[in-house]
């Protein structure tokens, strides 16, 4: 059951700005899994939101859950 | 103004039935402050000015550069060198002589904040930096006004109305709910490299514009509790629902003692945002060794009872925020400015090349005066 994530911002030049994972069960794994495969995003800021739902909270996922990942903007 | 008058100029708008002679007069009624005076706040400023928007505040300390003409649609080529604030009161006064327009010259900072924002009925925050960024949120939610909120990065930008309570029973989620402190060093990427198209400001400005016109009349659905996402490439919209958490209050001064004794640019450590000239920075070797030359004017940009003491060698103390007032006070061709971590006397080299262009060589020391102590130490 793939589910699918969102990269927005800068984060998309450390890791593909769509991709899709399987076997990740709750955001906690994913953000281990992602951590492995982009390294680089172990250092940087960004707050994960499930279903359009930001959480601060490890979240359990389905498939076709759309998890998205939103780096923080300063530009004005 | 008279009846007829109101009705001729905003006419357009008084004739939506949700909008009409109400909505007209709780607009002449409201009072704004826009914080920044840039790409963001230019389509701001430009919007509220026109809808009638009684009284707005301007607060920036910047002057108009050639480079910000590309987005900061407001002003000319003859504005460059001028202060912003100024000008844009100016410009909007020509666009609408009926509101009230007051231009604040100045940084905001936690001594000015409470006192200006206790004067307005919603913020907006069209800055630039994290650091006032979250001076912004921290003040609105300690005083309780909703706040308008955008950003950009490259091709992206953000939007949203923090601190607002569509109903009683709603919980108002501000900035810290999302990212509850202040990235640090490398967290955010290249931010000072970063670019941007002029359109993408004046797209994300003119939602914030509208936003603030909806707050203000009661009309239709704000962003509270809302993040709502643009990206000018694809053109995808991508809105989040966010919701309050129960640690944000701790992270929040709790009262404006609290307030006055927050250092925001610290906690933003190293959160470089402005362009700054390769080579501006300077480390503490390449200090000691322009003292030990002479013609060298240091500057501290602290304010006056920061600690520590710097006294080791001659300097000449300018808080930042009077950085552009006081430039007669500064003789020689070669200024060095510093501050406790290296960070705000990046923002003086910004207003100092501003203001002298190629006539003198400016620096920042690196790390402040913490590091350079530091490094006396280990000497």
């Amino acid at each position: 059951m793939p589910v699918n994530i969102i990269i927005f911002g800068r984060l998309a030049d450390i890791a593909e700005s769509s991709l899709a994972l399987e076997n990740v069960a709750d955001t906690n794994t994913l953000v281990k899994e992602l951590h492995i495969l982009y390294p680089a995003l172990a250092d940087a800021k960004y707050v994960i939101a499930v279903n359009k739902k930001v959480v601060n909270e490890n979240t359990s996922l389905t498939e076709n859950s759309i998890v998205a990942l939103l780096p923080p903007f300063s530009g004005g | 103004m008279d009846k007829k008058e109101l009705y001729e100029r905003y006419q357009r708008q008084i004739i939506l039935p949700e909008f009409g002679e109400e909505g007209q007069q709780k607009l002449l009624r409201a009072k704004v402050l826009v914080i920044g005076a840039g790409g963001l706040s230019c389509p701001v400023l430009q919007y509220l000015t026109a809808a009638g928007t009684g009284t707005i505040g301007i607060v920036d300390d910047d002057v108009v550069a050639l480079n910000n003409l590309h987005r900061q649609v407001l002003y000319s080529v003859g504005d460059i060198g001028s202060s912003k604030a100024e000008r844009a009161r100016h410009i909007l006064h020509q666009l609408n002589p009926e509101i009230k327009i007051l231009p604040y010259n100045e940084r905001l900072t936690v001594q000015n904040a409470l006192i200006l924002f206790d004067e307005f009925d919603i913020i907006i925050d069209g800055t630039d930096n994290f650091s006032t960024r979250y001076m912004i949120n921290d003040a609105c939610v300690l005083m309780n006004k909703p706040l308008v909120y955008g950003a950009i990065s490259q091709f992206e930008g953000q939007v949203s109305v923090f601190n607002f309570r569509q109903t009683e029973n709603d919980e108002a989620v501000n900035y810290r709910d999302i990212f509850p402190d202040p990235p640090k060093e490398g967290e955010v990427l290249n931010c000072a490299e970063a670019g941007v198209l002029g359109a993408l400001p004046g797209i994300i400005g003119t939602m914030m514009a509208n936003e603030t016109i909806k707050l203000i009349t009661g009309i239709g659905e704000p962003l509270a509790n809302q993040l709502l996402t643009y990206n000018a490439l694809n053109n995808e919209v991508y809105q989040l629902t966010l919701s309050a958490r129960k640690e944000t209050r701790s992270l929040i001064p709790e009262n404006e003692a609290a307030f006055l004794q927050m250092d925001y640019v610290w906690l933003c450590s190293s959160q470089i945002t402005h362009p700054i000239a390769i080579g501006s920075e300077i480390d503490a070797d390449t200090f000691n060794g322009l003292i030990a030359n002479g013609n060298v004017d240091v500057i501290d940009v602290r304010e006056p009872d920061e600690m520590p003491v710097a006294n080791e060698f001659s300097n000449i103390k300018i808080p930042l925020a009077q950085l552009s007032k006081n430039t007669p006070l500064i003789k020689s061709d070669t200024i060095v400015a510093f501050c406790q971590s290296g960070n705000r006397s990046l923002q003086a080299v910004k207003i100092l090349s501003g203001i002298f262009g190629e006539g003198k060589k400016v620096y920042s020391l690196r790390g402040g005066i913490l590091e350079w102590k530091k490094q006396k130490q280990t000497v």
